[in-house]
């Protein structure tokens, strides 16, 4: 059945977009895309990108998901952006350990303290 | 894998009581090679190892290692393609969980598949669900030229970080 609820929220403060993601399971390929296509979309609005990603509600995710999270860390590197990555539970952080992503995204405990590493 | 019975769905002694019930689960998938197809399996699966009891870290790992299985099976090993079908196999006690998924695809050599920890893979999207297949199971092998995945993952208590 397809997903109507969309798969993540966007609030701005200043220039930072902070997009927190709706579903606890970022898993299926349709939603996977949904979100790439959002973020995409966001990232071309803006000159200089900044991204932060709130993984509050996050209990799965996949390697395509991972992937879709690559894609989105090239890009906004692609126009001199930052991206921030927080609230990632404890589950979902060691699958950034294993895969050793934890050392590209740079990633945060809380969002005030991501929201205050961005550089002007 | 018996691929008699095409399209059959078992699910043995699943009936009983939550952690008294049968001491062992047998379930037998085939599905078409589309997504939507292994939901359910996923959701069988792993509710038998919830009612078991297996442990929240345990759970997340057979999630996990079986979503990516389920979907390298139907991507990379049967490329979608609507003759071909994934089969899947498993056996759960209290102690384990067996998990075989055979695809019907050209197979695979593992040791070809890029390491993408290393620096120089570390940007490239794919070769990741491997790698987590691996990390979370206690066993895994691949038979049948890489069509056939066997993993096994124990239900162990939970581990303290650091201890």
């Amino acid at each position: 059945m397809a997903e109507s609820i969309p798969q993540v929220s966007v609030v701005s403060q200043k220039d930072i977009r902070i997009v927190e993601f709706t579903n606890n399971k970022i898993l299926d390929e349709g939603n996977i895309t949904e979100i790439g296509t959002t973020l995409k979309s966001l990232i071309d609005e803006a000159g200089k990108p900044k991204l932060l990603l709130d993984f509050s509600n996050v209990d799965h995710l996949s390697s395509a998901a991972l992937g879709m999270l690559i894609n989105v860390n090239t890009e906004i590197k692609k126009k001199d952006g930052q991206l921030r990555l927080a609230n990632i539970k404890p589950q979902i952080f060691e699958v950034f350990v294993i895969t050793k992503l934890n050392k590209l995204f740079k990633i945060k405990a809380t969002r005030p303290e991501a929201l205050t590493s961005f550089d002007d | 894998m018996d691929k008699a019975g095409s399209k059959r769905r078992t699910g043995r002694g699943r009936s009983g009581s939550p952690r008294t019930g049968p001491v062992r689960s047998h379930f037998v998938f085939t599905i078409p090679s589309v997504f939507a197809a292994s939901r359910d399996v996923q959701e069988k699966i792993l509710s038998d190892i919830e009612r078991r009891g297996f442990n929240e870290q345990t759970r997340f790992a057979i999630k996990l290692a079986l979503e990516e299985a389920l979907i390298n099976a139907i991507k990379h090993g049967n490329r979608f393609d609507p003759r071909k079908e994934v089969h899947v196999e498993a056996t759960i006690t209290p102690e384990e969980a067996l998990i075989i998924v055979e695809d019907e695809g050209p197979g695979f050599d593992r040791s070809s598949v890029p390491d993408p920890t290393l620096r120089e893979n570390v940007e490239k999207c794919s070769g990741r669900g491997i790698l987590l297949i691996e990390a979370y199971m206690n066993q895994v092998q691949w038979t049948n030229g890489g069509r056939c995945l066997r993993m096994i993952k124990r239900n162990e208590p939970d581990v303290i970080p650091g201890c």
